[in-house]
């Protein structure tokens, strides 16, 4: 339910006569798929958020209703927790791994690194998650040593509830960082030759290119990371769930403001309080989004 | 601005009212009898939703009624209280069909949404005959009644017995404790005589109901539909969860669960003794912990000294709902019936004890033939009438909760008798939010 925007801009060319039908019929059908399925479905939830069972019109009722139950602040204080520890994750490793790659540049080492960089993100969420489900499990794990090492012997320990940010930072780090990985190291080697080179010649090293050169010159798909990266986390939901039904509740089923949104909704039977805070959800990550796109120049033609 | 919101407002309620009137298409006529409106009926097909041991009932309904026109679909049966159920017929009570007929629940609580929510349909006001009700267990179907009206049937009783290794318990020379300050007592020497065996479990997110039900603790006395009596912290609780404490210190007592890879792993030949409902016999040791035949056999569950009435446990349990919504009420009632009573299932290959009574004694005996066990199931016959009725079961999972509180402070050293107050300001939260009124 992400409401970024695609960063592809308008076309550099000023427009021609005869262009001016192609883009509109380029992004019809977009447009026609996010009418359908976005922006409608947005309405609902928001006729929903504002109205009661009975279709009547109750104000701000369920948003008020839905913070003050018990979970609400628990469930905000996860998120913000899981989410502080996963963009600076994405952030860091991803652009420090993506620099690595292409340092690395045209070797075969390079094509097996972008190869497994790539196969976590190829698995559906919820199987990488059954994944590591496996792996934090110490009877079964094939980790078992690195994890009684660290001082872990049951599934239990594990999974206590103050690690949990952490694993669901590891587990989506897993999972999201070698898409983003082989983008990045695309959008690296959009940057001219010649600049870095002019970079070399003024004597600049790895380190001082990397920091000068080419991560201001990633700046914008860093940005459009974050944006996409915050929205998702957000909107936490696969991880913790199967964690709560694999350890039998153990890890609950409120831990995200996703799964209090699913257990107002399916088991309490408050679909309008879950699509007040679906709406809650989208607002904070549409107000980001916009904060991001209006400080980092997003759709400044270059 | 207001303006274009309130437009936009007025497009999106009326894109919803389009959109949920073609869904629902034009009302079907109804017509009020046994207790409800039912829709027209046709002699159309039964679709049965089961978990998978219940499979092979439908299978064999199937089979000896070969003219009735089932289908049978496979869910979780809302272990684990996954809410599959309540979350489709939620989806399907907006778009105004999709229900099924008649659904197998491994859920105690389900009718507790159920009714309100308009599925589950009435079966003592015609549908199922008086006398037929009559013949389940004393109690069975107390967790099926809403406001005096029954509106499920019980699969399977799971009162807790006392289960135990006899091979091994003559080997080391011990006795069965008949009450919890034997049992104490004999953990005690387990940990002493022979470390690493365990005289119980208490990791599974129904411990309470095994260990603190059986002792009386009001944790969750269902008063009325929607109000709850709630004190962790009597006597009655507090001389429970310190008993497990010192067991659990001296590991005679398990923390990992009995479905937990651990347990298997590690645990599952070290068990001399393990209190548990009806079903741990088949499901635990003979399927996931794979005892030898001729090893378990069943005892009452211990009383705590000078305890005049006999107590014990519920854990779960599994339940059958008919839809309101069916149309074709007499197939799917005639399926009910016989699933839940009829000795060709019930009697004779259910893996739990019959909440039927009569098919309870012919499954007692088809256990008896079938050898598995040492001795005999008497203890479960017992047991079937000794459920305490001070717990009951509310539309909050006390599963859920236990799970959430306690086991992770267990899981960290911490005592049950120190998490009794968080295990309480989490009922008391959780039973609220449903809204309960809670007296504690």
């Amino acid at each position: 339910m992400s409401v970024t925007s695609s960063p592809a801009g308008p076309g550099r060319r000023p427009r021609g006569a005869g262009q001016g039908w192609a883009g509109p019929a380029f992004v019809a059908g977009y447009t026609i798929l996010l009418v359908a399925f976005g922006v409608l479905p947005i309405g609902y939830a928001v006729y929903f958020a504002f109205t009661d069972a009975g279709g009547t019109f109750t104000g701000f009722a369920n948003f008020v209703g839905t913070a003050q139950d018990f979970r609400f602040l628990d469930a905000v204080g996860h998120v913000a927790v899981y989410l502080l520890f996963w963009l600076v994750s994405l952030v860091v490793f991803v652009v420090a791994l993506a620099l690595l790659l292409h340092r690395l540049a045209s070797g075969p080492v390079s094509r097996t690194l972008r190869f497994l960089y790539y196969i976590p993100g190829a698995l559906a969420g919820a199987a990488s998650v059954l994944v590591w489900l496996f792996m934090l499990d110490p009877t079964v794990s094939p980790v078992r040593s690195l994890l009684s090492g660290m001082g872990f012997d049951t599934f239990g320990q594990v999974i206590a509830p103050g690690n949990l940010a952490v694993l669901f930072t590891i587990i989506a780090f897993w999972t999201g960082a070698g898409g983003w990985i082989v983008v990045m190291y695309g959008a690296l080697n959009n940057i001219p030759q010649d600049v870095l080179e002019a970079a070399r010649i003024d004597g600049a090293g790895a380190w001082k290119t990397a920091w000068h050169v080419q991560i201001p010159m990633l700046r914008k798909w860093i940005v459009y990371m974050v944006i996409l990266a915050f929205a998702g986390g957000v909107q936490l939901f696969v991880e913790p769930q199967l964690l709560s039904l694999a350890s039998v509740g153990v890890a609950g089923r409120d831990y995200s403001l996703n799964q209090l949104t699913y257990d107002f909704a399916f088991q309490m039977n408050n679909i309008n309080g879950a699509a007040a805070v679906s709406v809650e959800l989208l607002v904070v990550s549409a107000s980001v989004a916009g904060f991001f796109v209006a400080r980092s120049g997003f759709f400044d033609a270059d | 601005m207001t303006k274009r919101r309130s437009v936009l407002l007025a497009a999106c309620a009326a894109t919803m009212a389009m959109t949920v009137a073609a869904c629902g298409g034009s009302a079907p006529e109804k017509t009020t009898k046994d207790g409800f409106a039912q829709a027209a009926q046709t002699d159309g097909t039964v679709t049965v939703w089961v978990d998978a041991t219940r499979v092979a009932a439908a299978k064999q309904y199937q089979e000896l009624h070969p003219e009735a026109k089932l289908d049978i679909v496979t869910y979780d049966g809302d272990a684990n209280g996954s809410n599959y159920l309540q979350t489709k017929v939620q989806l399907f009570n907006r778009t105004g069909k999709g229900w099924p007929d008649v659904v197998f629940s491994s859920q105690n609580n389900e009718v507790t949404w159920a009714v309100d929510a308009g599925f589950a349909a009435p079966l003592d006001k015609g549908l199922i005959p008086a006398a037929t009700l009559g013949g389940f267990a004393k109690g069975a179907n107390d967790v099926c009644t809403v406001n005096g009206t029954v509106h499920c049937l019980r699969n399977d009783l799971s009162q807790a017995v006392l289960w135990y290794n006899a091979p091994l318990m003559k080997q080391f020379g011990y006795t069965v404790p008949k009450t919890w300050e034997e049992y104490q007592k004999l953990g005690e020497k387990v940990a002493a005589e022979h470390p690493g065996y365990l005289v119980g479990d208490a990791g599974d997110s129904f411990s309470p109901e095994i260990y603190l039900w059986a002792s009386k603790c009001g944790a969750n006395h269902i008063t009325g539909p929607k109000s709850v009596e709630v004190n962790t912290t009597g006597e009655n609780c507090t001389k429970m969860a310190n008993l497990m404490d010192g067991l659990i210190k001296n590991k005679s007592m398990s923390i990992s669960g009995v479905f937990s890879t651990e347990f298997a792993k590690n645990e599952a030949d070290k068990v001399l003794l393990m209190p548990g409902p009806a079903w741990f016999g088949g499901a635990v040791f003979k399927d996931t912990l794979k005892t030898a035949s001729k090893t378990i056999a069943v005892a009452p569950i211990p009383q705590w000294q000078g305890e005049t009435s006999p107590a014990t446990g519920n854990v779960g349990g599994g339940t059958w709902l008919l839809s309101q919504h069916s149309t074709n009420l007499k197939a799917a009632t005639d399926f009910l019936t016989w699933v839940t009573t009829d000795n060709a299932y019930q009697g004779e290959k259910s893996p739990g004890f019959p909440a039927y009574a009569p098919a309870a004694e012919n499954w007692l005996k088809a256990q008896g033939t079938a050898g598995y066990f040492v001795g005999d199931l008497g203890a479960l016959k017992e047991g079937s009438s000794q459920v305490w009725p001070g717990w009951g079961s509310g539309q909050f999972s006390q599963e859920a909760i236990w799970a959430a509180t306690v086991k992770p402070g267990l899981t960290q050293g911490q005592t049950i008798a120190s998490l009794l107050p968080a295990w309480q300001d989490a009922i008391v939260k959780h039973a609220q939010s449903f809204g309960y009124k809670v007296n504690s």
